[in-house]
């Protein structure tokens, strides 16, 4: 193991989102996933001669929401840049992109770490480009080539490099992925591609009063958050050794890529140099520069809406949720603003949060829903929240209500009379069941009254005793305090 | 029959059953079979598809159904237009198999305009080059003399009209291939402005530059065929919108006279083209003086660095357009490729010309990191320098006219060792698709070799209108239009 160094991890990220347009970025093709290899295509993303490509105004206003949502400033001018390298995935071997003139730069990132506290990370750009195809070399003598993806949108984001611990890269990825749901610009899944991230990851070694940059590694293949959190680890550590080891420093030209391997939970070299590349960027001739004016930026700037994370401070500072609630019920946005429809219709914040997050979740889930698409009325369920928090119903029957409400469009209150579960409050019934509890265990009474060791589980028992005589029905709260009346009433006077 | 076809009588004659497509349309076969093996301006022939389109007309006028404004017309294509009968070869190897899956615009507009597309025809590959000697195909010779060349890059197409192989054609202009050749054949040319017809589906040569545009035996034919060719589309971002220039009635007050012409013109370049050529053009001035209009002296300071610009914009662009012809998706493969490096530089070794090769090459060093600002960025400067130019003679005129070449059609094999003499047959021609101008090449007379000479008359932008009707006022007052080539 090496010797004990003092280090400061540096990652920063690039990332690729594909836009959840309904078609590609250039052209009419549809955009989906899968399919057979090749069926999404036209003279366009095949790259035929003769044909020129038409922006996807669509496409490039989810791009610019994206950047608003990111705090970037948007380009009022920006144009559309050629990027040349041959590669048989790519049909024109030029990626249009955008190279001096991204549509937006400079905004940042607000992401909530697990201790409540809040990270801000840099974004240096965010531009727009077109996807590649795909190769497909597992075919024996041939490769194929699958052009269903060349053209789609693709968000291509790049942070400062301002996180410093595996973790916050991992939150980083999240809380991105939470913010492309929230604006419904893409559908954010890590597993089907749309969302790439590559850490590019480098430590700062201080030694004998020096400090030693480690070479700069970018990972690739990374398709999940817990690879992204896992692999930045791998590499910290992978770094630290090899410095212990060689003392190699960071120098121009020895950037490194490193592939994920999931298997063995570990990097693995892929290419040693960064290649040298000259893509010979130059202006798009075939494409008109995008120009913003005032209406236009309005009409895109009023579908930001509230952000996730503005969204999860205000349920801590309006509803009093506590940070982890709000993080949860704030995961996704049908189930974010349908809690704030049922605290708007009167639920008290954090009964209506558990209500939502623990039984409702599961009723979705079993039904393989969304909790805002269970058919309850935000009225009807805060109504449930209300019985709940006046003790009307236990915390059972509050469940087993909220599972018969679905698409019924009934009070909640009509199904507890219906199926028998409104406790009771009346104090002169619960007294007598009292009384009759305490007769029948008088051993319980006198632990109570002479062993205060023993009081306080006596007490439970006798208070399960009661509640059980009245078949469930019985408000605990009521019980207790009839109990404890009695109680003290029993007890020798001083 | 086929004596002194234009668009304008034929179509006249067709519509009112004078003429049956079917038959104008044999005639024209008949004399491809006969005169093209030794003229090579066509690539293809589309025999039986055009009999087929020209039947088609002849039925619907018989049914007395309503017809296009070219209904039943012969018409040439270029054969760098995709089109869906037959090979889109761009004059090269690296395309000859390759059968495009759509119509470009232009040929979309011919078809509904009932028009019957004879074949495709010759061009330097890629249309790279003045003389069509570029060619990785075939050789075409100017119908006026058969050693000599008939211009470029769009030499099949003014061979085809020159010869009355075809009633009219389409060719491309990047740097002067519609002009030049029109100038040499004898024919007419328009390059219109950038964006005022669709480049959907013209394989890209210098896609800042292209543009497609009529050639044809008289004005009123030109006036005709742009109207059917102009307009916004949808799939060329960089063709302009109908609502910021509006399309004009070309044909209407074609033959009313501009009254108060001015004429701007650039006595040094009259004087330094070749004497033949000086004096044709003088002689043109000197009509349009008589017609009343006045010659406005003005400088065109940066014209000079109009072909040091161009070479580095088109070919910059090239480098780029030509990237995807590699072997890997259609057109030529090396058959001795063994990985997909191989596909790539055999193919494109195996597949292009020289002209091409040297084009890409130069375009490929104009973008390289470390030379970009001084070559890429600076001619885009000198370009807009250019434009300036224009503006500035056109706030003193209607228009400006030069010569579209240097000199008359020059023999095959003249210029092909020296490429930069080539390239200096388009100083004319270069700064108006620079500037993205209209310009029309008009018959201006002939020299002692009776070669035609052209001139070239060049407007603002969107003004094809107004350079139809000048261009109008000198063709009624000549005959250099008239004349024919003896085949
Ligand atoms: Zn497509």
């Amino acid at each position: 193991m090496a010797a004990k160094v003092d280090y400061k991890v540096i990652v920063g990220l690039e990332i690729h989102v594909h836009l959840a347009a309904k078609t590609k970025m250039f052209c009419g093709c549809e955009l989906a996933y899968g399919g057979t290899p090749n069926s999404r295509t036209c003279p366009v993303c095949i790259g035929m001669p003769g044909s020129l490509p038409v922006m996807n105004k669509h496409a490039y206003e989810c791009a610019v929401l994206t950047a608003m949502a990111l705090n970037c400033s948007i380009a009022r001018f920006t144009k559309w840049d050629r990027k040349s390298y041959y590669y048989p995935d790519l049909p024109k071997n030029y990626q249009i992109s955008q190279y001096d003139l991204p549509l937006s730069e400079n905004g940042f990132i607000e992401i909530p770490l697990e201790d409540g506290s809040i990270k801000r990370v840099g974004i240096i750009r965010a531009h727009l480009e077109e996807d590649a195809g795909k190769n497909n070399h597992e075919l024996g003598s041939f490769s194929a080539i699958d052009l269903n993806r060349a053209g789609a949108p693709l968000l291509e984001i790049v942070t400062a490099p301002d996180m410093n611990h595996p973790a916050e890269v991992r939150q980083m990825a999240q809380e991105l992925q939470r913010i492309v749901r929230y604006l419904g610009v893409s559908e954010g899944d890590m597993q089907k591609g749309h969302m790439r991230f590559e850490p590019n990851v480098n430590l700062h070694i201080y030694k004998d009063g020096q400090t030693y940059k480690t070479p700069i590694c970018e990972i690739k293949n990374l398709n999940s958050f817990r690879a992204i959190e896992r692999s930045v680890a791998y590499e910290i550590q992978r770094q630290l050794e090899e410095f212990l080891e060689t003392g190699k420093t960071m120098q121009m030209g020895n950037k490194r890529t490193y592939g994920w391997d999931d298997v063995n939970q570990m990097t693995v070299l892929q290419r040693e140099k960064e290649e040298a590349h000259d893509y010979r960027y130059f202006p798009e001739p075939d494409l008109v520069p995008v120009e913003m004016d005032d209406v236009w930026f309005e009409q895109i700037r009023s579908r930001l809406g509230e952000l996730p994370l503005q969204k999860q401070k205000r349920f801590v500072t309006d509803y009093g949720l506590s940070d982890y609630d709000a993080a949860v019920v704030t995961g996704d946005k049908a189930t974010a603003d349908y809690f704030d429809a049922v605290v708007k219709a009167g639920a008290e914040p954090k009964r209506a949060c558990n209500l939502i997050t623990q039984i409702g979740q599961k009723l979705a889930n079993q039904s393989n829903t969304s909790v805002d698409q269970l058919d309850i009325s935000p009225q009807n369920l805060a109504k449930l929240a209300q019985m709940a928090d006046k003790g009307l119903i236990s915390a059972t029957a509050a469940a087993s209500i909220y599972a018969k409400m679905p698409g019924t469009d009934t009070n909640p209150e009509d199904i507890a009379k219906a199926e028998n579960l409104i406790q009771t409050s009346d104090t002169g019934a619960i007294e007598a069941l009292v009384n009759e509890v305490l007769a029948e265990n008088a051993e319980a009474v006198q632990d109570i009254i002479t062993n205060s060791k023993k009081a306080q589980k006596a007490q439970g028992f006798l208070t399960g005793q009661v509640i059980k005589k009245s078949k469930g029905k019985a408000n605990p709260k009521v019980v207790t305090e009839l109990l404890a009346k009695r109680l003290s009433e029993l007890a020798p006077k001083e | 029959m086929t004596d002194h076809l234009t668009v304008f009588k034929l179509k006249q004659d067709i519509a009112a059953g004078r003429v049956k497509s079917r038959d104008i349309t044999q005639a024209i076969l008949d004399r491809i079979s006969r005169y093209d093996s030794a003229i090579g301006a066509y690539l293809s022939v589309f025999a039986d598809k055009a009999l087929e389109q020209a039947k088609a007309v002849d039925d619907k006028i018989a049914a007395g159904q309503p017809v296009g404004p070219l209904a039943g017309v012969p018409i040439a294509i270029k054969d760098n237009l995709c089109y869906t009968e037959g090979l889109t070869t761009c004059g090269s190897k690296i395309l000859g198999n390759f059968k495009p899956p759509y119509n470009a615009h232009v040929v979309e507009k011919l078809l509904a305009a009932d028009a019957v597309i004879l074949g495709k025809t010759n061009l330097d590959e890629f249309a790279m080059g003045s003389s069509t000697e570029n060619s990785g195909l075939q050789k075409t010779v100017n119908p006026w003399d058969k050693t000599r060349v008939p211009g470029g890059s769009s030499g099949g197409s003014a061979a085809a009209v020159a010869a009355g192989l075809c009633c009219a054609a389409l060719g491309s202009d990047t740097g002067g291939s519609i002009r030049q050749p029109a100038s040499f054949c004898g024919i007419v040319g328009l390059k219109p402005t950038y964006g005022r017809v669709s480049r959907y589906g013209l394989v890209a040569y210098g896609s800042s530059l292209d543009q497609i545009g009529p050639m044809t035996t008289c004005v009123k034919d030109a006036a005709i065929l742009l109207q059917v060719l102009a307009g916004h589309d949808e799939r060329d971002s960089t063709s302009v919108n109908t609502e910021t220039a509006a399309v004009p009635d070309y044909l209407n007050a074609l033959e009313q006279a501009v009254t108060g012409l001015k004429i701007a013109y650039v006595p040094q370049f009259i004087e330094q083209a070749e004497a033949p050529v000086r004096d044709a053009v003088k002689a043109a001035l000197e009509l349009y003086k008589s017609l009343g209009a006045s010659l406005v002296e003005v400088r065109m300071p940066h014209f000079d660095y109009s072909i040091a610009a161009y070479y580095v914009i088109a070919t910059a662009e090239a480098s780029s357009n030509l990237a995807r012809f590699d072997g890997c998706h259609y057109g030529y493969r090396s058959p001795s490729a063994r990985d997909y490096v191989e596909v790539y530089s055999k193919s494109r070794a195996e597949g292009f010309g020289a002209e091409v090769k040297r084009r890409i090459m130069l375009g490929t060093f104009a973008l390289s990191s470390g030379y970009y600002d001084a070559y890429y960025l600076k001619a885009l400067k000198v370009r807009n320098l250019i434009r300036k130019d224009f503006t500035e003679a056109f706030a003193k005129a209607d228009c400006l006219m030069m010569p579209v070449a240097p000199s008359t059609a020059f023999k095959i094999g003249e210029k092909t060792s020296d490429p930069l003499q080539m390239y200096l047959a388009d100083i004319y021609t270069i700064a108006v698709n620079l500037a993205g101008v209209p310009g029309i090449s008009i018959p201006c007379g002939f020299d002692s070799n009776r070669l035609p000479v052209g001139l070239q008359i060049i407007g603002p932008t969107f003004s094809e209108d107004k350079l139809l009707r000048i261009a109008a006022m000198f063709e009624s007052k000549t005959d250099y239009h008239l004349q024919k080539p003896a085949l």
